[in-house]
């Protein structure tokens, strides 16, 4: 093949203040060809991409188009060498329509014209395959139509360079599919395409030559037809990595959380949850598989109580079998409740009468530990509070689109965040700051998290630590039910690994897992049972040591086949 | 007919000034600027207006028409400087826009307060007002068509200000939506992020909108001074009319046409209690009535949260590219 040279950087380095994201890089794409750039999280990969697209200036270095030096300032200059980037974060204005945020930016010293810019957008759909409706608004829209909009938006442009930064991190399979169709139907065309992911079965899939990247260094560039995942995996930690997944037999599960037939209903009205019913046992991991959207969000946050139900029952039933009962939780009154219950006894296994003793001498037998439950407890979790369930070790780990959104305070620092699981501890007016920094100091240093130092505001790291500070102070408290939704989105794979060990940890420590995944290999590597969910409902619960990947697939769309049949039977 | 008519132009004349503040507040807006000095700048705006006016009054030769350009640019002037201070401020220097803001009333008020005052002495007026009567009623003058009974009178009975406000209100309309620079601008105030990785200069948008819509803003004020008042200053005449240009920019849903009714809406609610014979007590209850509507159009249209009728996305968010 007639390589022909499109862009060439040479010795760029760029540093944020005293961390280095780009060191001495040396990097060359060709015209039509598909250039993976492979690395970890904090690899330096977005970092290096944005001074192509002009969003930062390299501190040292030259880029070379079709041989000349050039110096791109600004993303205009970068329009104008012909280059586009796409971001990971859409760069698109809300309510504008799509057409509109295809030609913001362009001063072509022509007329103002929609119409035909409108037309010139479906020329460019028509051309490669895209599927979009030019006058639709972006805040209408689904993720992947914003990403074809992202796309239209460069090659509108006359692009020859473009620039995907995780275009796949968002995508469903067919999505991902339709895209890869895309980009090869461009690649034919003459353009260079790079990608930026750490997905590896879609670099082999979709690349003709793969650049890796570690701590902001360039380890090499190779063919894709020449390589294994197993070496660039290797380039890309700098170590050899053991790609399975540990999984331990399950060790004397006992039910821990009952959900039984729980409907709820969203704001639109529509049925997101249809009668789900199912059992989190302890010592297991128990996996949440579906296509986004299915209502594993609804599921977990009606257990952690911030999702309102219709109707059902979540029943957890707390290990308290032979372990004394504690004011943390009972008033002395409920404790008197109990007892006269019949509820205690004590360590000699006598039962426990406490009519006709003094508050003072409960109070001093209680603190002793010396009143032991004689069964575990059983409560239902509906009628506690968000952070009663909380404190009963009822945890959840969201990690939602928005890392930031839910969890984490972004503008405050490592040990801040921390805290906000702490705060209410203590009895003093002050909070004690040293345990979080504790806290923090052991996440950053077990999970490998890249910051500056400890009071680094949370914003200012990259997405995969963001989640990794996330996870990890979850798992720090020693949960009873952990559940955890897309832990590892957009993690790297060393990161996900760290955190499929933790999740293997708590499980031998007896918590009862809870692990909504998208990743099917991961799934069913990691996990002991696989719950299935279809548009709301169970579509069927699994033993993830026999199943296949295709028996999941298909309960995943199951019921969703079914109710298209019934529709067309109706007409 | 013959109160209604007169009701109508006093609600008319009241509205002008509303709308020239309004109109340029949502320019300013529309590029992501929560520009609150534009009570202060309207001060500005008049009582720079007043000093070119009061010096040229002063020469031996005057005509009219250059007495009313000459108070025209230096109320257009003393808007720019004073925007001008905002955008350095809030764009440049990154200052939270809502401080500035505040800041930039309070100053452009004791500006405002302080010139006049000055002038007043300087005239050794017996009253605490200063009256420039010729350039006023050159300001205030209408055609023949205003003779037309209550017709003339409610439609052709003002000064080419009024007329005016409502043709920047339009045109501005056809800015912001019928251009590229327009949509540029929207961008902009959107998100400026997504406008920067677009190529679009975000700084200049935002200096370009704030100091356009000081000086329209700044009209406002001199129209209050020279038709309104008939050219007579007086210190804190202008009250807190700014104020009700801002929640006006709400009430309108940032869309200048709709500017137009809410600003004649909002002068005759202003007025309203004295075409009803009410006694002293009722009266601030009347005057009330604009910042009740107001609060009741936030009410509506965050009920009903449909997307186009939000305020600009990034409004009074400062931008700095490397800011992660």
């Amino acid at each position: 093949m007639n390589k022909q040279v499109a862009i060439e950087l040479k010795g760029i380095s760029k540093h944020f203040g005293s961390i280095q994201a780009n060191r001495n890089v040396d990097l060359t794409v060709y015209r039509g060809e598909i250039l993976s750039i492979l690395g970890e999280n904090g690899s330096g990969k977005t970092t290096l991409m944005n001074m192509i697209a002009g969003i930062y200036y390299p501190d040292a270095g030259e880029i070379f188009i079709d041989g000349k030096p050039v110096a791109i300032q600004s993303p205009k200059d970068a329009f104008d060498h012909k280059i586009g980037m796409i971001h990971q974060h859409f760069k698109l204005i809300d309510v504008f329509n799509a057409t509109e945020n295809i030609v913001l930016g362009i001063e072509d010293g022509g007329k103002y014209n929609l119409a035909k810019a409108e037309e010139a957008v479906r020329e460019i759909t028509e051309k490669y395959g895209f599927e979009i409706n030019p006058q639709k608004k972006i805040y209408d829209m689904a993720v992947s139509e914003k990403q074809t909009v992202e796309i239209l938006k460069v090659l509108y442009r006359g692009a020859d360079i473009l620039i995907l930064d995780e275009p796949t991190a968002v995508l469903t399979p067919q999505e991902i599919k339709k895209l890869f169709n895309v980009l090869r139907a461009m690649r034919a065309d003459g353009k260079s395409i790079i990608i930026i992911t750490h997905k590896l079965n879609e670099v082999m899939e979709i690349s003709d030559r793969v650049a890796v990247l570690r701590k902001g260094e360039h380890i090499g560039t190779v063919e894709t037809k020449d390589t294994t995942e197993q070496q660039l995996t290797e380039m890309m930690v700098g170590r050899k990595i053991v790609l399975n997944i540990d999984r331990t037999q399950v060790e004397n599960p006992a039910d821990r959380l009952l959900v039984v037939d729980l409907n709820c209903t969203n704001q639109e009205g529509a049925k997101v949850l249809d009668h789900i019913s199912f059992t989190a046992r302890s010592g297991e991991i128990l996996g949440i598989a579906g296509i986004a959207g299915s209502g594993q969000r609804e599921l977990l946050e009606a257990i952690a109580g911030l999702q309102p139900l219709d109707s059902g029952e979540i029943v957890f039933i707390r290990p308290k079998k032979n372990l004394p009962v504690s004011f943390y939780h009972k008033t002395l009154k409920e404790v008197k409740h109990l007892a006269a219950e019949g509820k205690f006894h004590y360590e000699d296994g006598t039962p426990v009468d406490l009519s006709g003793k003094k508050n003072g001498e409960i109070k001093k037998l209680v603190n002793d530990g010396k009143i032991l439950f004689n069964e575990d407890e059983v409560m239902s979790l509906r009628d506690k509070t968000p952070l009663q369930i909380r404190e009963l070790g009822v945890r959840l780990s969201f990690v939602p689109e928005d890392r930031l959104g839910m969890g984490l305070v972004g503008n405050m620092d490592l040990i801040d965040n921390m805290m906000l699981r702490s705060y209410r501890k203590g009895n003093s007016i002050l909070v004690n700051r040293k345990p979080p920094e504790t806290l923090a100091d052991q996440i950053v240093k077990s999970l490998e998290v890249v910051t500056p130092d400890l009071h680094t505001p949370v914003r200012k790291l990259s997405g995969g630590n963001v989640q990794k500070v996330l996870v990890g102070r979850e798992i720090s408290s020693a949960p009873k039910v952990l559940m955890a939704a897309y832990p590892v989105r957009g993690l790297d794979i060393n990161s996900s690994y760290l955190i499929y060990n933790l999740l293997n940890k708590q499980k031998e420590d007896g918590t009862a897992v809870i692990f909504v995944g998208e990743d099917l290999d991961v799934l069913l590597g990691l996990c002991d049972r696989i719950l299935v969910l279809c548009g709301g409902k169970v579509s069927g619960v699994v033993d993830a040591r026999s199943a296949t990947k295709e028996e999941i697939g298909l309960l995943m769309t199951k019921s969703k086949q079914t109710t298209e049949q019934e529709v067309s039977a109706h007409e | 007919m013959g109160t209604f008519a007169a009701f109508f132009s006093r609600a008319i004349m009241q509205g002008t000034p509303l709308l020239f503040g309004a109109v340029g507040e949502i320019i300013t807006e529309k590029s992501g600027n929560l520009n609150l000095g534009i009570p202060g700048i309207m001060y500005i705006g008049a009582i720079s207006g007043v000093i070119g006016a009061f010096f040229y009054e002063q020469s031996d030769y005057y005509i009219p028409a250059i007495g009313v350009v000459i108070a025209l640019l230096s109320c257009l002037l003393g808007s720019l400087l004073a925007s001008l201070i905002y955008c350095f401020l809030t764009i440049t220097l990154r200052a939270n826009q809502n401080v500035t803001g505040l800041a930039l009333t309070t100053f452009g008020v004791g500006f405002g307060n302080f010139f006049g005052g000055s002038l007043i002495k300087v005239t050794k007026s017996e009253v605490p007002y200063l009256s420039l009567a010729e350039t006023g009623s050159a300001f205030s003058a209408t055609t023949p068509l205003a003779g037309l009974g209550w017709f003339g009178k409610m439609f052709f009975s003002y000064g080419f200000m009024v007329y005016l406000a409502i043709l920047l209100a339009v045109l501005a309309s056809i800015f912001l939506n019928r251009t590229r620079a327009g949509l540029h601008l929207r961008a902009v105030g959107e998100n400026p992020a997504t406008a920067d990785a677009a190529g679009i200069n975000v700084t200049k948008h935002k200096y370009f909108a704030t100091c356009a819509g000081g000086m329209i803003a700044g009209l406002g004020g001199l129209y209050f001074v020279m038709d309104y008042m008939g050219g007579i200053w007086a210190n804190d005449g202008f009250g807190d009319r700014g104020w009700l240009a801002i929640a006006i920019v709400i009430f309108a849903l940032w869309k200048p046409v709709l500017a137009i009714p809410a600003s004649y809406l909002f002068g005759a609610l202003y007025i309203l209690f004295n075409y009803l014979s009410l006694p002293m007590s009722m009266i601030p209850i009347f005057q009330m009535l604009p910042y009740v509507v107001t609060i009741l159009a936030l009410l509506i249209t965050s009920i009903r949260n449909n997307r186009e009728k939000q305020p600009p996305a990034a409004l009074g968010l400062s931008y700095f590219r490397e800011d992660r």
